[in-house]
């Protein structure tokens, strides 16, 4: 018997090792993947680099001559993303300092659970109530030519990832110790003025991680941004023109591009791309938290 | 006047807390006033389409008519299937990285390369699961294909939410054990995962919600614009053919199909919702009910 | 113990529930299936198809996809698909690429007729356009970018002509280009849908819009322009009459390509898509069937592309 149970012991442990493995290699593999499908480009004649970063020329498909530039892309890209941070990091600050500061426990349950059911909304949903709801209220209120555009697109960008800047944002203002909630009230501080002045301060790490998550979020957005910003290659000069991300190229032309194409590999390039990009504000995020851990 | 009256400073204080409150406040409902906006009008459009039968017919008539019964039997097929396979994998890879592996520099780099790689784009798993599964592995368009793809897309964050669950089990319930004699093994069986435990199934019912809703991963490798399925069975896909979606299906009926009324398409949206929001309240009633079991 | 009990039951339904599924194929006569991607011009038709086809084959189920006639073709080339729908000609490279690949060679069958029509908003008052007026909006270094150019008042004071496209997968998109633009790139900044749909969606809620499509995407809500060939001749409708008659100049073939050699059951549907019920539903589509009049008999050749 107990032979038995140190057999079964070393079997389970077995298996435990090894599903850790396999794990951390499915995870890490994906981006070994992606960047095995995109390195053929280097030894490709008809693919330049300089032209992949720096030119508006998104031709794949060129019966004249073909161009793989994706400069457009990244301006649509940044340009939404940033117009949903300035929405949104105000907003998701606030709200979270409502939460943690200034709200009654038992409304601040409810609401909390209320942000929670905001962010489990798939992106779909909002691809579509900004096909068919908010861009038809542009058209209508504002001068935009067209309804599907920068503008909407962010909108819906700032509503999805401020459930994240408001959790972490409430959970950094919560990590606060109380002995600095103590000594400013001991002040005869209100607050608003120990939110202002301390904690806002001493939660500045955690705060700006927040931050960080809510763009890595806004900045891999998919399907809402296909469904919702107008999908047009161009540098945008206004609020109210169409624009294209990095991430609505890939899913509108991935199923055409022939396997191994040089098409293929460019928007597999352009997957590393998002890759590098998303896992520098995560790791950024990451060791600005553990920089507060370490004092 | 009183020794205790407010003086001008003070009331200043007072104002500008009341302001600050207020405003801080107006920003909450900034972000929950869109949202029920939003579901208000979903429910108001939906209102014509939604019914039981909506719930188990098929699209018919050019998909202007009928119901979504195969789109969410393919939602709850595809999610199925890769819970099964990144649930188990991934908190058993959890415990290895807990409580088997040593605090070494390429460890705690594992460690952190997981919690990144949980937030990458979803595209980008479209893209692994299309050259990997579908051409590299030759499982083609299928159920297979999109569910290995949704199960890497979820096993991150399980990973990650597992191993805080993990790590929550105060230490010194590990070492009572160890002094009673129990090998590691004996020690997660018996003390540590009954006490992860509910962390550990909600992170695991979150990413349910999460694997229901999304549309990139499967609309390349293995989700279908229509297929007829005969009407009224339970299991009607097998893992080698494509299926139907809920979130393929919202995305195909907003964009591809003309001539549908706009009841249809919100009614898919409502349904996709309610799915998402029940698994969702679940997580939350779960997480409540093990916390207060653990304050008693 | 009580206490280990719950992550065993889980992974025991987990295991129930996947032999289920797996039991779910071995369920009586297992229907077999037929995969079929490609154009969105023809994916209402498409599935159209597979839903009567369905109701009157129960051993086939018929799967459908959209994602643009390239994307038929992608597919096709790695034999993941049996039928490919395309809304334009094979290219000889993609020919090649599949004789490489699988070693069968396309075979190309005409299942109807397209007219790829114009369409503006309701209250546009343009109504005639002609083939070199569409080339100097769509393509680079196009003149023709404001409504007043045109000649016409928009509504609402806006004069910048907002031109609507299609993905570059799509078609629709390639048959416009060599037949509008002969060859010539479009110009960037074009808003380019992903679906048939969606331009006529949003050119019916954008005043000053233009956009191409099938014309079995038009809806009550915007206009269809008439189109003439060249300054001089008559601008005809996109009407049944006039694709048949070859007068409207911008149509286009339904084609699907199959593998050379395919299954048994995949001859059967094509051949049943060319018979009088399957041309029926063509029509009821909204396209042109391949024949039309009184007798729908197969095929009788009614003029080329």
């Amino acid at each position: 018997m107990r032979r038995w149970h140190q057999l079964s012991e070393v079997a389970i442990e077995a298996l435990i090792r090894l599903c850790g493995f396999s794990a951390t290699i499915f995870v890490l593999g994906i981006f070994v993947f992606v960047c095995r499908e995109a390195w053929p480009l280097w030894h490709n004649d008809a693919f330049h680099l300089s032209e992949f970063l720096f030119s508006i020329q998104w031709y794949p498909t060129s019966a004249v001559s073909k161009h793989y530039g994706v400069l457009a892309m990244i301006a649509g890209t940044f340009s939404v993303t940033l117009l949903a941070m300035t929405m949104a990091v105000p907003l998701g600050l606030g709200a979270a300092i409502y939460l943690g500061e200034f709200c009654p426990s038992r409304p601040r349950e409810i609401l909390k659970v209320l942000v929670e059911m905001l962010a489990a909304i798939p992106s779909v949903v909002w691809g579509f109530a900004g096909l068919t709801i908010t861009s038809r209220l542009i058209v209508r209120y504002t001068s935009a030519d067209v309804g599907v555009n920068l503008l909407n697109g962010a909108l819906l960008l700032a509503l999805m990832s401020l459930p994240i800047i408001v959790s972490l944002a409430e959970d950094a203002l919560r990590a606060v110790p109380d002995e600095y909630r103590e000594a400013a009230l001991a002040l005869g501080a209100t607050r608003w003025q120990l939110t202002w002045r301390v904690l806002l301060p001493a939660a500045r790490h955690g705060l700006v991680a927040a931050v960080l998550l809510g763009f890595g979020r806004a900045i891999g957005e998919t399907m809402a941004v296909l469904m919702a910003t107008g999908h047009a290659i161009h540098l945008p000069t206004s609020v109210f023109d169409p624009v294209r991300t990095l991430t609505a190229n890939i899913a509108a032309e991935l199923g055409e591009a022939p396997a191994k194409s040089t098409h293929y590999q460019v928007l597999f390039l352009t997957g590393v791309l998002l890759f590098l990009v998303t896992f520098a504000v995560n790791l950024t995020a990451g060791l600005i938290i553990r920089r507060e851990r370490r004092p | 006047m009183s020794r205790f009256a407010a003086t001008p400073q003070t009331r200043t204080k007072l104002r500008q807390e009341s302001a600050a409150a207020g405003l801080f406040l107006a920003m909450l409902l900034c972000l929950l006033l869109p949202l029920f906006a939003m579901i208000a009008d979903l429910l108001w459009q939906a209102a014509p389409a939604l019914n039981w039968q909506f719930l188990i017919s098929s699209p018919t008539h050019g998909m202007r008519q009928g119901g979504v019964w195969p789109a969410l039997v393919g939602t709850l097929y595809l999610v199925t299937l890769s819970l099964a396979v990144a649930a188990p994998m991934g908190v058993l890879a959890a415990v290895y990285l807990t409580e088997y592996a040593r605090d070494t520099w390429y460890n705690r780099a594992i460690n952190m390369a997981v919690l990144n790689l949980a937030g990458v784009p979803s595209i980008v798993h479209a893209l692994f699961g299309l050259g990997a599964f579908v051409y590299a592995a030759q499982f083609g368009f299928s159920i297979l294909s999109a569910s290995l793809t949704l199960a890497i897309m979820t096993m991150p964050v399980i990973i990650a939410s597992s191993r805080q669950a993990l790590l929550s089990v105060p230490h010194s319930f590990r070492e009572a054990c160890w002094n009673l004699g129990a090998s590691r093994w004996q020690t997660i069986r018996a003390i540590v995962l009954p006490n992860a435990v509910g962390g550990i199934l909600t992170g695991i019912i979150l990413q349910v919600s999460r694997a229901a809703g999304e549309t990139a991963p499967i609309m390349f490798t293995g989700a279908v614009f229509y297929k007829a399925i005969a009407p009224g069975t339970l299991l009607p896909y097998s893992l080698d053919e494509q299926c139907m979606a809920l979130s393929m299906h919202l995305y195909t009926l907003s964009t591809q199909t003309p001539g549908v009324d706009p009841s249809i398409p919100n009614a898919t949206a409502v349904v996709l919702l309610a799915l998402v929001f029940l698994v969702n309240a679940a997580a939350i009633v779960l997480r409540t009910l093990i916390r207060a079991r653990g304050r008693r | 113990m009580e206490q280990v009990a719950i992550p065993r039951r889980k992974c025991f339904v987990l295991l129930v529930l996947v032999g289920l599924t797996a039991c779910g194929h071995r369920n009586g006569p297992r229907a077999q299936t037929l995969r079929v991607r490609g154009s969105d011009t023809m994916l209402i038709l498409a599935q159209a198809w597979a839903e009567a086809y369905g109701q009157m084959n129960r051993r086939v189920a018929v799967e459908v996809s959209g994602g643009g006639s390239g994307q038929g073709i992608a597919a096709l080339l790695e034999g993941a698909i049996d039928i490919a729908n395309c809304s334009r000609n094979l290219k000889p490279e993609e020919a090649d690429a599949a004789q490489a690949n699988t070693g069968k060679v396309p075979q190309e069958v005409i299942v109807g007729y397209d007219a790829l029509a114009v369409f503006v908003h309701r209250d546009n008052p343009l109504e005639e356009i002609s083939i070199a007026q569409l080339a100097e909006i769509y393509r680079v270094g196009g003149r023709l970018s404001r409504w007043s150019d045109l000649g016409v008042r928009i509504p609402a004071g806006r004069n910048r002509i907002v031109v609507v496209n299609r993905q570059s997968s799509s078609g629709t998109y390639e048959f416009f280009r060599e037949h509008v633009l002969a060859n010539r790139d479009f110009a960037l900044g074009s808003l380019d849908m992903n679906g048939s749909k969606e331009v006529v969606d949003l050119i019916a809620s954008t005043p000053g819009a233009i956009g191409y499509s099938g014309m079995a995407f038009a809806t009550p809500v915007v206009k269809m322009l008439r189109v003439r060939r060249k300054s001089g001749d008559p601008a005809f409708a996109p009407t049944l009459a006039n694709v048949l008659a070859h007068h409207y100049p911008i149509s286009r073939s339904l084609l699907i390509y199959t593998l050379a050699e395919p299954r048994a059951m995949v001859g059967e549907y094509i051949h049943w898509l060319q018979s009088p019920t399957g041309q029926q539903i063509v029509a009821d589509s909204g396209y042109v069937p391949v024949c039309s009049g009184k007798d729908l008999a197969p095929p009788c050749g009614a003029g080329t592309n």
